[in-house]
Formats: C-alpha cells, sequence, structure tokens
C-alpha cells in the first residue's frame, strides 16, 4: 500500500493515488498526504486507478478528508474506481457526499 | 561513551596465573572491574552469586572446564545477556567451533592483543545494550497487552449485554455472531414494538475492537428506548444517526439495516444504511428479491440531511428475511478472491430448490466456511434470519400474561387533534399510548390497542386527508407505488385534519376504552363495508371490483368489541372493554 501525491502547479488541486489495499493500515500516510500540502488546495482528487480494495476504516478516512477539506462545502473527487472499489462505495451510498467518477 | 566510563564488571577464568594476572592488567587499563577466577567451578560459583556483564573463559582448565562452565551459565542465565568469549592457545577450526558450540559467543586467541580485547568487549556491550533495551520492550508490551486483554474483558461483558440482548430469544430469529476480535464491531439488537410487530436492527462499526464497540452502548440505548416508546422504524433511524453522529468521531461510523415486522399485515418495512442487500426469501413462490441499501451509514449526516425514507414490502407467512454484515460477502478465500453476492444468492437458490429443513443460516455459514478454506475469516460475520409468522403464532410464543386491573373506579377523557403539516412528522400512537398506560388494563388488550390506533391512525391519514386507495396495493409492484404516491402527497401536504377522542371508564370489576378517530376526508361507503361476505360476492359479481379492499379494518374489528362508523365513514369508533 502507497500513497502518492501531486498538486497542480498553481496550487489549488491536490491529487492522491493510491495504491493495493486501501485499508486501516494506510490511515496514517493518508493523513499526512493532504494535512502536509500547502498552500491549502481548493479542491481534492483520490485516483483510486491502482487501488485494488477498500474497507471500511478506508470509508472513515476519505470522510475525514471531507472534513479536513470543509465538509459540506468540501470538494473531493473519487475517480478511476475499478469494479471491486466503485460497488463498495455504491453500498455506502458515498456518491451522496463525494463526486464519484 | 558514558556506559563506557561506568565500565563493566569482567569475569576472568583463566587456571594461568601469568595470564589471569595479565588479563587483570588490561582490563583494569581499560577501566573495568576484573572479577577472578582458577577454573571452571569457581567461574560458576562466582556467575551464580555475583553476575558479571561479561567472561572471559579459559578452555582448558582443571575442576571443570571452559567448555562445561559455558553450558552451564547459558543455561543459567535467564533472559540476561552475559557474553562468553573463549580465551585459547588453540587454532584448529575444529577446536574454535566447538568453543562456540558450548555457547561461547567469540574467542580470543593467545597472545592476547590489548587493542582486540578492548574492540571485541565494546562490541559485545553494544550487543547487551541492544539486548536489554528489546528486553524491556518485550516486558512493556507484554504488560500492556494483558492489561488491554483485562480491560476488553471486562468491556466485553457490558458489550454483550447491551448488543446482544433484548428479543432476540424469541423463536423466528435466528442468528449467527463470529467474534474477529476479542468483541467485534457487530451489533445485532431485537425488541418487541408496543403494538406488537417485532425490530431488528443489525449494525456493523467502522474498524474492529474496543474503537468499532465504542459506539454500541449508545446505539443500544436508543434502538430499545425508541422502540418501547413505539416510534417507527425511520424515527429510530433518525435519533439513533444524530446521537452517533453529536458523539462519534469523524470517520468512525455505522452500517446498519433496521427493520419493523408487522405480523398482522404481513409486511416488514426495512431501513438499508451502507449494509450489504437485504434477501426477502419467499418459499412458498419459490422466489426471493434483494433490498439494497439507499442510504449512508449512520453518525455520518447531520440530523437535518439525514433521510429516513424506509421502504415496505409484503411478506408471507413462512418467508424468510435475511441480513448480514459485510464480513460476508468480503469473505476472502486464499486467491484474495471475495465471498460476494452472487454466492448467496446461490445459496439461497439451493435452499429453495432443497427438500431438507437445513437452516438458510447454517448454509450460508458452511458455505462460507469452504469458500475461504483453512486461513480463516478476515473479519466479523453476523447473519440474522427472520421468519414472518401469523400474528397469533409471533404473539403466542411472546406474550406475557398478567392480569394488572386494579379495583380502582375511574374516568377521564382526551382529545387530540394533528392539523396540516404536523400529519407529516406525526407519530402520535406513541403520544397516546402514553397517556393510555396507567389506566388499568389487561396487558394483553394494550397491545391490541396500541395496533388499533396505529391503523386508524393510518386509515384516518391515508384514505381520510391523502385520498389514496388502498386497491392500488394490489397492483404487482403495489407496496411500492402506494407508498412512493403516499410520500409524495405527505410532502405536499398543506391542510387537513385526524382528531382523536378517547374516553376512559372503569368499575371495580370492568373498563371500557373508547376511541374515535375522526379525519377530515371526504368519508367512505361504510354501507358496503358492512355488507356481508356473501353480499360482496354479489356486488363483485354484478360491478367486477371488490368494495373496498383493505383499510385495514378487517383487523381492527377483530381486536376490537365494537367498531361503529359515523359522519358518512370519516368518523370510526371502536370499544375494548371487559
Amino acid at each position: 500500500m502507497t500513497i502518492q501525491t501531486k498538486a497542480a502547479a498553481d496550487g489549488t488541486e491536490l491529487s492522491i493515488f493510491i495504491e493495493g489495499r486501501f485499508d486501516f493500515s494506510s490511515h496514517q500516510k493518508f493523513c499526512e498526504s493532504y494535512e502536509s500540502a500547502s498552500p491549502v488546495p481548493e479542491c481534492y482528487i483520490v485516483d483510486m486507478n491502482a487501488a485494488s480494495y477498500l474497507d471500511s476504516s478506508a470509508l472513515g478516512m476519505l470522510l475525514l478528508l471531507r472534513d479536513y477539506a470543509g465538509g459540506d462545502n468540501a470538494k473531493v473527487s473519487i475517480i478511476n474506481c475499478n469494479e471491486d472499489v466503485r460497488k463498495i462505495l455504491t453500498i455506502s451510498n458515498f456518491e451522496q457526499l463525494f463526486d464519484i467518477q | 561513551m558514558s556506559d563506557a566510563e561506568q565500565g563493566l564488571r569482567v569475569l576472568i577464568a583463566d587456571d594461568s596465573d601469568t595470564d589471569r594476572l595479565l588479563l587483570q592488567a588490561i582490563i583494569k587499563s581499560q577501566g573495568h572491574t576484573p572479577i577472578l577466577a582458577r577454573d571452571g567451578l569457581e567461574a560458576t560459583q562466582i556467575f551464580l552469586h555475583n553476575k558479571p556483564d561479561i567472561i572471559l573463559l579459559d578452555a582448558l582448565m582443571p575442576n571443570m572446564d571452559g567448555f562445561e562452565a559455558a553450558r552451564f551459565i547459558k543455561a543459567n542465565m535467564g533472559d540476561d545477556f552475559i557474553p562468553i568469549i573463549f580465551l585459547t592457545s588453540l587454532h584448529d577450526a575444529e577446536s574454535l567451533a566447538k568453543c562456540l558450540k558450548a555457547g561461547g559467543d567469540d574467542f580470543l586467541s593467545k597472545p592476547y592483543q590489548n587493542i582486540i580485547l578492548d574492540a571485541k568487549i565494546n562490541a559485545f556491550r553494544r550487543m547487551q545494550s541492544m539486548h536489554n533495551t528489546l528486553q524491556t520492550q518485550r516486558d512493556q508490551i507484554y504488560a500492556n497487552n494483558q492489561r488491554l486483554i483485562r480491560e476488553q474483558e471486562i468491556a466485553k461483558l457490558t458489550f454483550d449485554k447491551v448488543a446482544h440482548e433484548g428479543a432476540l430469544h424469541v423463536d423466528n430469529i435466528q442468528y449467527s455472531v463470529s467474534p474477529m476480535a476479542i468483541f467485534n464491531g457487530d451489533v445485532l439488537l431485537a425488541a418487541i414494538h408496543p403494538n406488537g410487530d417485532l425490530c431488528v436492527l443489525l449494525g456493523d462499526f467502522t474498524g474492529h475492537g474496543l474503537a468499532a464497540a465504542m459506539g454500541a452502548m449508545p446505539l443500544s440505548q436508543t434502538f430499545y428506548s425508541m422502540v418501547a416508546k413505539g416510534f417507527a422504524v425511520r424515527f429510530v433511524a433518525r435519533e439513533i444517526n444524530k446521537k452517533l453522529k453529536e458523539i462519534l468521531p469523524v470517520g468512525v461510523f455505522c452500517c446498519a439495516t433496521i427493520q419493523q415486522f408487522n405480523f398482522h399485515q404481513g409486511t416488514v418495512e426495512i431501513f438499508n444504511a451502507a449494509m450489504p442487500d437485504i434477501y426477502l426469501v419467499d418459499p412458498i413462490n419459490q422466489s426471493f428479491l434483494s433490498v439494497q441499501s439507499r442510504h449512508l451509514a449512520l453518525g455520518i449526516l447531520s440530523d437535518q440531511r439525514f433521510n429516513d425514507a424506509t421502504e415496505v414490502f409484503p411478506m408471507g407467512i413462512g418467508s424468510k428475511l435475511l441480513t448480514f454484515s459485510d464480513g460476508v460477502i468480503e469473505a476472502e478465500n486464499q486467491e484474495s478472491k471475495m465471498y460476494g453476492c452472487h454466492r448467496v444468492e446461490h445459496v439461497i437458490q439451493d435452499s429453495l430448490n432443497a427438500s431438507t429443513a437445513e437452516h438458510l443460516i447454517e448454509r450460508l455459514k458452511s458455505s462460507i466456511d469452504e469458500f475461504v478454506g483453512t486461513q480463516g475469516l478476515s473479519d466479523d460475520i453476523s447473519i440474522a434470519s427472520i421468519l414472518m409468522t401469523s400474528a397469533d403464532a409471533f404473539s403466542a410464543g411472546n406474550q406475557q400474561l398478567g392480569i394488572e386491573i386494579q379495583n380502582k373506579p375511574m374516568k377521564w377523557r382526551f382529545s387530540y387533534e394533528l392539523e396540516g403539516q404536523a400529519l407529516r412528522y406525526a407519530e402520535p400512537t406513541p403520544v397516546i399510548q402514553k397517556l393510555i398506560q396507567d389506566a388499568p388494563i389487561f396487558s394483553t388488550q394494550m397491545t391490541n390497542i396500541y395496533t388499533v390506533v396505529s391503523e386508524l391512525f393510518v386509515n384516518a391519514l391515508d384514505h381520510g386527508v391523502l385520498g389514496l386507495s388502498s386497491s392500488m396495493k394490489q397492483q404487482e409492484d403495489g407496496f411500492k407505488l402506494y407508498y412512493a404516491e403516499r410520500l409524495l402527497r405527505l410532502e405536499k401536504l398543506a391542510e387537513g385534519k385526524v382528531r382523536f377522542d378517547v374516553q376512559y371508564s372503569s368499575s371495580h370489576e370492568s373498563y371500557s376504552l373508547k376511541l374515535a378517530v375522526t379525519d377530515s376526508g371526504e368519508g367512505f361507503n361504510f354501507k358496503q363495508w358492512e355488507l356481508s361476505h356473501k353480499e360482496r360476492l354479489n356486488l363483485l359479481t354484478e360491478t367486477g371490483k371488490l368494495p373496498l379492499s383493505g383499510r385495514g379494518l378487517a383487523l381492527v374489528k377483530k381486536l376490537t368489541n365494537s367498531l361503529s362508523f359515523s359522519e358518512n365513514g370519516s368518523r370510526i369508533e371502536v370499544e375494548f372493554k371487559t
């Protein structure tokens, strides 16, 4: 499980790339990935292209990110989900909270 | 190098006086304290009584040689690490290997070189200090772990009481909860609603262990108290969500299904928040359907944004509802493949085809076990299955009989009126129950009164105020359409009234409770309802329509001592008495 980030040139957008299993073991790394971003981005993109699976604590971490990014006003997109990841997000009805593409 | 300044206690065991003196001088010059022994036996005695930090051991000595002394010392060292360096004039590989085999950690060949001995002692000192750190940390971890286990055991006692109690023992609930940690994050609750319905909640908190179990207490307390007060599923869900949102940190939440089984009507009301699909299995029609999650988990959204919409489904007698935590579909086998919904559906299909009576849960569990194989489960698995029975069968199994009537004459009355938008969110039944509950009435009647109040209110609201026709329910997908339409009309509702008039009187031996429900609707042709069975059949052949089916009135009539209509059918009065 690795997490990499890439900020847009103007710093308004932060992309977070998840690789492998997204579960509790990545809690710290995930939080650090966006808390360390400077300047604070306006929107966040969580790229699941290389994520194989996520569990309920990963869902919790996504909620933490959403909270950090402004709660109901947060701009967080989750993109490139594989079928398994998509299914978990759907069961959880996360499309009500995130922009899932 | 403050350690080095302190100096070590070095045991020197050598039968040669010259060598001993020489080593003593070297050790002293390096700032350590030498302790001297003339043979192996003496060395072991000193070792036992005056533990040195490091041991220099001559291989060949009288009484007890170095090899035997080394074996003895290593065997009695316990958890400490005391390095043994063999002093030897032997140079052949075999002899040197023998030193290490006996328990030596290193060897020093004669003639002794000051600089080598110093380097070796320092190297071992570093190893020793590392060993001691590891040792202390290991002991700390062990002590912490022991404390944690003790704490968890105490917490588990409380958790089990709040998380798996209530009405779980009733005959028509079967369940299986597999604990992955000492306690898991899964919660299964059941309670009997004052109207005789059965409410079941299966919840799955984020994560495992203590953190996951933390929310179980407020959840179960809210569930039990709301159900006991007679609130409907959507209110129970809303209140639990509110409470969890208040107390849980962001990122911790509870996926849950809540079901309310109405045994009179043969229906189930379902609220599925982020749990896997619920299955309704009908053995008579050999079919099943799934009810998917339509909500975010509980504890995420604020009360304002929370959506409490439920779905109602008919359930024939003998049908089962199957609900489970995501541990079931996410159970992994050796190839990291997940069990998945399609396997659950296979098991359900097999159980429908099977002639044996093996229970659905047993089938599902053994299928998962077989799939997972020897590697075992990595998540909590909780499964519950609830059987739809007749109302009589359910209440017979679960009613507490007891005569609570007291010999006090009493008389009172009250009216309760709901108007306009208040009807949208109204739950009048708990309010009325609260007012009635202190009246001396047979407790068995109390359940009936509750059911009748709910039925009459729903009638007044749905058919009277909202003008819905119950014949809608008879169509295919009727339940869905009916409840969707109901929701729509409720949202638009601006005016309308429902009034309850309750009158109670009791003498020494008997009581009478009169309940009238009046709505602002147009009423209905209650004459048709009062027709005999034969007359209804005649009407059916004449007009091709069954007059006024439903309205739940048949049930109300069965549960009350009398029933009458007035005001063109918009007022219904019933009486309970002894």
